[in-house]
């Protein structure tokens, strides 16, 4: 992930030195990578049908043309106003997206009742949409500084939102409106994302060096309260917000993400410190105060708890179960019983179902994807030389990587479970449109960031790298 | 900056790295312990998704599959189920197996890797093989012609091949169907409820998992015993036996249920069933000797299996003398199995020795490939063949002039002894009529069937020869069955 790109200079501000060549675009490589994702998803589709019914699925053509197309004008649109940006972001973004609906359609066979798959193709298709106005109207990502404050307000109406609605399944995450429900917390997380990166931007200095030196040590330098007041404020209400909400995960990303550009920005151990310990006050009183924590935290040191008092396997056992069942190679799609998790197998738990039917293979692969995703993000943000864009950069990647790691690790038994939504994989309309949203901003930095650089440099000279 | 964008880098590759070396543990390193779980739904899953493969009896099957759409697709169904229900046990999928469906279960689910025609290829491919046939030694008119003897009496039925161990009937009556616990519903809970609180206990294996005094049939053994080792050598001497027989040390005496029983001699006591002419000889025999007798016909062995483990029979080893007269006519502890005095009928016909009985005559795939075929094997010698031939005569004598004269077929040469037992406390049940005989048709060059029957609520006054009057006739029907299927 460190490595020096061959592609892009190294964005040392301390050797301005203009590019000896025009740098490579890449976008022929971007469109083959979009033509395999788009077969590999329609793959994917006639794998399903094929173990299920033996023969090709009629709409695998359509499916195919659809998918095809959506990348295609996403792709355009990247041609057209963000020429230098990543090749792997859209194909990967493509390929994801692609997989969940086939494993979303694969699981709506099992519960022919209630599909799915539909509603969230509708969904990815808004979520492209959107990707191609943020690429097309976003014409520089510096434009979002303006908008620190009112992102930042904005995140705390979306996360206030729900409250007003009647809880789902023991968390207030949905906003109900004429059969549809959309989770405005999702959203909430690219504005904080913004709010924290220019605040951070125009504060970094302040945060670092201002402020009163605790047991003379160096490192423990505390900012004053002027400086920090804002910055908490913002982070506790929404803090708060979530555990009126009961949505952890969502909680759980944003202090990660507060923590990570906060020490991005400052460079401050202590800040680290001082974050690890917050958060182990606040997940200890929150895991022995609140009941429906702690019943998580139980099922994770336990997961079989419930077996062995005669109640049959949790909705964790299950997913255990259904990840042993994958073992290397996987059922095959298709294949595998991870309907058995229950209600949440399409959403929260999809990734049960790639590990049993694509094994530890398809589920590496997948988090290498995801992997692919976060690097090209750092990798802008190491390419950028305006503190906000690295700082957005940063940001928007670490979202991505939290959001895999405390729903793939809750899944996995590796920390306990909170709901979330696998990004472009689960089934959930404001995760897909997000996202999609993500990745168009990580596209306009990182178009930015390979952009031949003309005399665009107008940020603060960077002396602290 | 920089610097901490790189540090916060490593951070998420850790994360990677977490999530990979986590996702390993769960899919590989502890897969197996999730598999195993008895949570776990997806052994029944995969087990129950294909049709089980069948018990065939007479290259016919008695089982089936049927599609049920549910999670667990296919459900075992039976042709004849109460007639082969201690045959095939059921399969269930909530309670399990039994029986031939339990020890062939990984045959007939389609897991045995021996069904495999590569090794370790479906390990590989995750496919599933179809399950596998189980071609059974049964004979179905045999079968069916004991079910239909017996009729409503409760009562058990085993026959077999006596020169090769081949079981050809195994009966148990009140029987029931083993197709009601296939599924999974409530119809199976409600099922199983009431066969299990029957009180005629419909899902008892009477014939291999139910031992019963074995009465008067019992003599054969000890004859044997006798014979072998010397304490009588004239079947026509007349014995010194008194009777009524006073039992050694004690004051208690044993009566006959027939006349001309004292100083009889050996025939005639074996043709009119004496029981004080046996229960002196046994003593005579000395414990030693009779214990080793009955351990050689299969007493006191608990190892029995075919394929299915059958109950042990038992001759007490530690007794005194009057205890051991009375053992020697089935009585005291003596106990055993109808599958158990059918073998010692077919020691006695095959000339001594006693063949190991199997159910399972060969295992195949669907395709008919044979996966593993069994032929007889020889368990232990019994007694001499002298004492055998002997034996055979004085069994002959029992079906052409003495107690068993129901059990005679025509054309045929037949040898039987008859059992009433007494039991319960202070012998106040319904006695047992019990009937062993073989039987050899004229154009056969050796016995074709040795049976063992047991009626336990026999329809006679208390008394009478009841062995005779109520078993015979039902092991004549089983020996008939068999002779005709011959030719």
């Amino acid at each position: 992930m460190t490595t020096k790109a061959g592609t892009t200079l190294a964005a040392d501000p301390s050797d301005p030195s203009p590019p000896a060549t025009r740098l490579p675009r890449r976008r022929g490589v971007e469109f083959t990578l979009i033509v395999v994702a788009v077969l590999l998803s329609v793959y994917g589709y006639c794998a399903v049908g094929l173990a299920r019914t033996g023969t090709v699925p009629p709409g695998a053509a359509d499916y195919g043309a659809g998918l095809g197309i959506l990348a295609l004008l996403a792709h355009l649109a990247v041609r057209w106003r963000a020429p230098y940006g990543d090749p792997l972001l859209l194909p990967i973004a493509v390929l994801l997206n692609g997989l969940g609906l086939v494993l979303i359609h694969r699981l709506d066979l099992e519960t022919p009742g209630d599909p799915a798959a539909p509603a969230q193709l509708n969904w990815s298709t808004l979520g492209v949409a959107l990707f191609i106005a943020v690429v097309v109207l976003l014409r520089d990502h510096r434009a979002l500084q303006a908008y620190a404050y009112v992102s930042g307000a904005g995140a705390l109406a979306l996360l206030a939102l729900p409250i007003l609605f009647p809880p789902v399944n023991g968390a207030r995450i949905w906003m109900r409106m004429d059969g549809f429900s959309i989770q405005p917390g999702e959203f909430a997380k690219v504005l904080l994302a913004v709010f924290f990166a220019s605040y951070l931007a125009a504060n970094r200095t302040a945060l670092a060096y201002s402020g009163r030196q605790i047991w003379r040590f160096r490192r423990l330098q505390l900012p004053t309260g002027r400086v920090l007041g804002p910055i908490v404020a913002i982070w506790l209400l929404s803090v708060g917000v979530l555990v009126l909400e009961r949505d952890l995960g969502t909680s759980l990303l944003f202090f990660g993400l507060f923590v990570i550009l906060l020490y991005v920005a400052t460079g401050r151990t202590g800040w680290i410190a001082v974050g690890l310990l917050l958060a182990c006050v606040g997940a200890f009183a929150v895991g022995t105060l609140e009941p429906h924590v702690h019943s998580r935290v139980e099922d994770w040191l336990h997961p079989f708890a419930s077996i062995e008092a005669g109640d049959g396997p949790n909705q964790l056992a299950q997913s255990l179960f259904a990840f042993a069942a994958g073992g290397v190679l996987g059922t095959g799609l298709g294949l595998g019983h991870s309907i058995l998790i229950g209600f949440a197998a399409k959403s929260d738990f999809i990734l049960a179902t790639a590990g049993e039917e694509l094994g530890l293979a398809g589920l590496s692969a997948i988090f290498l994807l995801y992997a692919l995703v976060v690097e090209r993000g750092y990798r802008a943000g190491l390419a950028l030389r305006d503190p906000f864009g690295r700082l957005l950069a940063i940001g928007l990647a670490s979202i991505v990587a939290l959001q895999v790691f405390v729903i793939a690790g809750g899944v996995t038994g590796l920390i306990p479970l909170t709901g979330m939504a696998m990004p472009f994989l689960a089934q959930g309309g404001s995760s897909v449109v997000t996202n999609w949203i993500i990745v168009a901003l990580l596209m306009r930095l990182s178009d930015s960031a390979r952009r031949p650089h003309d005399n665009r440099y107008d940020g603060p000279a960077e002396g602290l790298a | 900056m920089t610097k901490y964008i790189r540090r916060a880098a490593a951070l998420c590759a850790l994360l990677l790295i977490a999530l990979l070396a986590n996702a390993a543990r769960i899919q590989v390193i502890q897969a197996k312990r999730y598999d195993d779980s008895s949570a776990n739904r997806r052994p029944a899953i995969a087990r129950w998704s294909q049709p089980r493969g069948n018990i065939t009896v007479d290259g016919r099957p008695v089982t089936g599959s049927n599609d049920t759409g549910e999670q667990l697709r296919y459900e075992r169904t039976y042709t004849d189920g109460p007639l082969y229900a201690p045959v095939t046990g059921f399969a269930s999928q909530v309670y399990g197996t039994t029986f031939l469906e339990h020890t062939e279960d990984s045959l007939l689910d389609g897991s045995d890797p021996l069904l495999s025609f590569l090794p370790l290829w479906n390990d590989l491919t995750r496919d599933q093989n179809a399950g596998g046939e189980v071609v059974t030694t049964i004979d179905a008119a045999a079968q069916r012609a004991a079910y239909e003897g017996l009729g409503a009496r409760r009562g058990a039925v085993a026959a077999l091949e006596p020169g090769t161990g081949r079981i050809l009937a195994l009966v148990s009556t009140p029987s029931y169907d083993p197709g009601e616990l296939s599924g999974n519903g409530r119809a199976v809970e409600r099922a199983w409820a009431r066969l299990n609180s029957d009180a005629a206990r419909p899902m008892l294996n009477r014939a291999a998992r139910q031992t019963y005094p074995p009465g008067s049939t019992f003599k054969v053994v000890t004859t044997a015993a006798a014979l072998d080792n010397g304490v009588l050598t004239d079947l026509d001497k007349p014995t010194r036996s008194p009777a009524p027989y006073r039992l050694p040390g004690t004051t208690t005496s044993l009566a006959n249920e027939v006349e001309g029983c004292a100083d009889a001699s050996l025939r005639y006591a074996f043709t009119w069933s004496c029981n004080t002419v046996f229960a002196k000889l046994g003593v005579d025999v000395g414990l030693g000797a009779m214990t080793n007798t009955a351990r050689a016909f299969g007493f006191n062995d608990s190892g029995l299996r075919i394929p299915y483990a059958v109950a042990t029979s038992s001759f007490d080893t530690d007794m005194d003398k009057a205890q051991l007269a009375l053992s020697s006519i089935g009585q005291y502890d003596t106990r055993a199995t109808p599958l158990q005095m059918a073998l010692v009928t077919a020691a006695v016909a095959n000339g001594g020795s006693v063949q190991q009985p199997y159910l399972v005559e060969r295992t195949a795939t669907k395709a008919g490939r044979t996966v593993a075929a069994r032929g007889p094997r020889t368990l232990r010698r019994a007694m001499n063949p002298a004492t055998a031939m002997r034996l055979r005569e004085l069994m002959r004598d029992v079906v052409e002039k003495g107690t068993g004269t129901r059990a005679a077929i025509p054309d045929a040469t037949v040898g039987g002894k008859t059992g009433t037992a007494q039991h319960g406390i202070g012998n106040s049940g319904i006695p047992y009529a019990w009937f062993i005989g073989w039987a050899q048709s004229d154009r056969a060059m050796e016995p074709q069937v040795a049976v063992a029957v047991v009626v336990e609520n026999a329809d006679v006054k208390r008394g009478d020869i009841s062995g005779g009057g109520d078993a015979a006739p039902v092991a004549k029907g089983v020996m008939e069955a068999v002779l005709k299927a011959a030719g």
